[in-house]
């Protein structure tokens, strides 16, 4: 059959579902946003298109990009057509009350442009479930302290690419201790210069090598978060 | 058409010593995290004089330009995009002075940094604006007196193809190496068996082309094997990171030391490499002891990953895979457009 069309909407919903995850692999953005509709019209759930469509799709995309199977240029495609049917369904989710996995404030530090690897993030954030507010490129400490207080995160994300920008990741961490908050977030911080050796030291909770380990690092501590909620 | 004065040098003494790390090196002389480096060339231009001189005293062949992040991108973050002329003009012009007053020859190399941007069809930018903008910069080098385009830390193919025209529109002689910091190759998924390929529509083409900062001395000799097995007789560069980066207190560390770096140097030349430097951490007690390393081995035989690994530690990412895999899944029919 690899040669026939295929017509999405004569598949069944799991056929259908399974054609998704090909087609978010495969970074088709006016695919994706035909079939979140039809699953829509098929009286599928906002949440339900969400979790087993887009948010497994791109699950499997972010485990290649992790193993070295796929680089960013691939990743960017699949994540912009992911963002075309988070696009339709986000007012949908909003109206029908979706559980959201928790917040997320991410930026590139100041001094930095770079902002590809940060984007990803967001991108694979908002497509696991997580509300993310983006300060984008070049952000003084006082521009994470301001959306921590406006937006009242569960995690604050940190992005730098270059060795001359990345120390300021412990600028912004000391700056949130001694307004003694540091402890109300988890700080997660990336980029190609980093480690975890280096994360550690400038405070951070974790450092995350991808946007596929940011994601697995976020919900393990949003997980732990709740569970230290409930026996508290 | 005369021979550029780094192929000269390069035919003259075999293996050359390209310089240690500008940026980590200025925050030891007060740059803070965030500030652009560039603007050092016109606020404190002694400093940047300073660092040059430190280099060729220990013994650096080739110095590079304060200028990587000189493109109009990077600058409009500082406002300071409407002077990427005189800010590169004036960076080869400090680079040129140090290389005049030394005793030997010493190339001066323009530093050319990526943009920052993702180019058409990931990004906004197009190629012929890429092309534009590498071109503002390099005739402020050009004008300032380098002898070569250096570009560096470059992910995109279409990027440094970018960079490379730009070069060869106002006739400078240019290098390019990569940073093969994700699996074992660029970000934007480049092998390093395939960098020779990436300028192969530019003619003239490059002098040299190779691999700088990445994730560490090991991880870039891993990616010089596949580069000089690519290629027999292509001039290579490797400008590695000077190990890992760590805070000790308050201050960036990176974690190699000279005898290291002095390895990382016969490890390079036995794997094939002509030009040999530092990238982030790379200070001036490596650079002596690099000199040193350069100028006693005896080319030996090609190391293995085994022995890189033994001599100078684990890699920190898996070396680049044979093929570009294709995905594993079992996939269903593809669409047609």
């Amino acid at each position: 059959m690899s040669d026939d069309e295929i017509i999405l909407a004569d598949l069944s919903d799991d056929e259908l579902v399974q054609q998704m995850h090909d087609d978010l692999y495969d970074g088709l953005k006016e695919e994706i946003e035909e079939a979140t509709h039809i699953l829509l019209d098929r009286g599928w759930a906002p949440y339900e298109v969400l979790t087993e469509a887009l948010v497994e799709g791109m699950r499997i995309v972010g485990e290649d990009f992790r193993d070295g199977i796929l680089f960013v240029p691939e990743v960017l495609l699949s994540a912009n057509a992911m963002k075309a049917g988070m696009f339709i369904l986000r007012p949908l989710l909003a109206e029908t009350g979706a559980p959201k996995l928790g917040k997320m404030v991410i930026g590139t530090v100041k001094g930095d442009i770079h902002d590809i690897g940060k984007n990803l993030v967001g991108m694979m954030m908002e497509g696991a479930g997580f509300d993310v507010v983006d300060l984008g490129i070049n952000n003084p400490v006082e521009n994470y302290l301001a959306a921590i207080d406006e937006h009242q995160p569960d995690i604050v994300g940190m992005s730098a690419l270059l060795t001359t920008t990345m120390p300021y990741m412990k600028v912004v961490i000391d700056t949130m201790k001694e307004k003694g908050i540091r402890d109300d977030f988890v700080v997660l911080v990336g980029g190609a210069p980093l480690n975890e050796e280096f994360g550690k030291a400038v405070g951070a909770d974790a450092y995350c090598r991808d946007a596929a380990v940011a994601v697995e690092t976020a919900k393990a501590y949003m997980k732990r978060r709740h569970n230290q909620a409930q026996t508290a | 058409m005369s021979v550029d004065p780094l192929s000269q040098l390069i035919a003259q003494k075999g293996v050359l010593l390209a310089d240690g790390a500008m940026g980590t090196s200025l925050f030891a002389m007060g740059l803070e995290a965030g500030e652009a480096p560039e603007l050092w060339n016109e606020t404190a231009p002694d400093r940047i004089s300073d660092l040059h001189r430190q280099f060729v005293a220990a013994g650096c062949d080739i110095i590079l330009t304060n200028s990587f992040g000189g493109t109009r991108h990077r600058l409009k973050l500082h406002g300071a995009d409407d002077r990427v002329f005189e800010i590169n003009h004036r960076a080869a012009e400090i680079a040129r002075q140090v290389a005049d007053a030394a005793e030997r020859t010493v190339i001066v190399a323009g530093s050319v940094g990526p943009t920052g941007e993702l180019l058409e069809p990931l990004g906004a930018l197009t190629f012929d604006e890429t092309v534009d903008a590498f071109r503002e910069q390099m005739e402020g080098l050009k004008a300032g007196g380098i002898d070569v385009a250096w570009i560096e830390t470059m992910s995109s193919p279409d990027e440094i193809k970018a960079a490379c025209t730009a070069a060869v529109a106002i006739g400078l002689p240019y290098v390019y190496t990569a940073s093969f910091d994700t699996a074992g190759r660029t970000m934007m998924g480049v092998h390093p068996r395939d960098i020779h390929e990436l300028s192969s529509d530019v003619a003239p083409g490059p002098v040299a082309v190779g691999a700088n900062c990445g994730v560490g001395a090991a991880d870039i000799l891993s990616s010089l094997l596949d580069m000089s097995d690519a290629r027999e007789g292509a001039a290579i560069v490797v400008k590695g990171n000077c190990g890992i980066p760590e805070f000790r207190g308050a201050q960036i560390h990176y974690s190699g030391t000279p005898p290291l770096m002095a390895d990382y140097a016969r490890l390079a030349i036995d794997a094939g490499a002509t030009i040999i430097g530092g990238c982030c951490g790379t200070a001036c007690e490596h650079l002596k002891a690099m000199r040193q390393a350069i100028d006693t081995h005896e080319k030996g035989e090609r190391p293995t990953i085994e022995t890189i690994v033994d001599r100078i530690g684990p890699l920190r990412n898996k070396p680049a895979g044979d093929d570009k895999t294709a995905p594993q899944r079992e996939r269903r029919g593809r669409r047609r457009a």
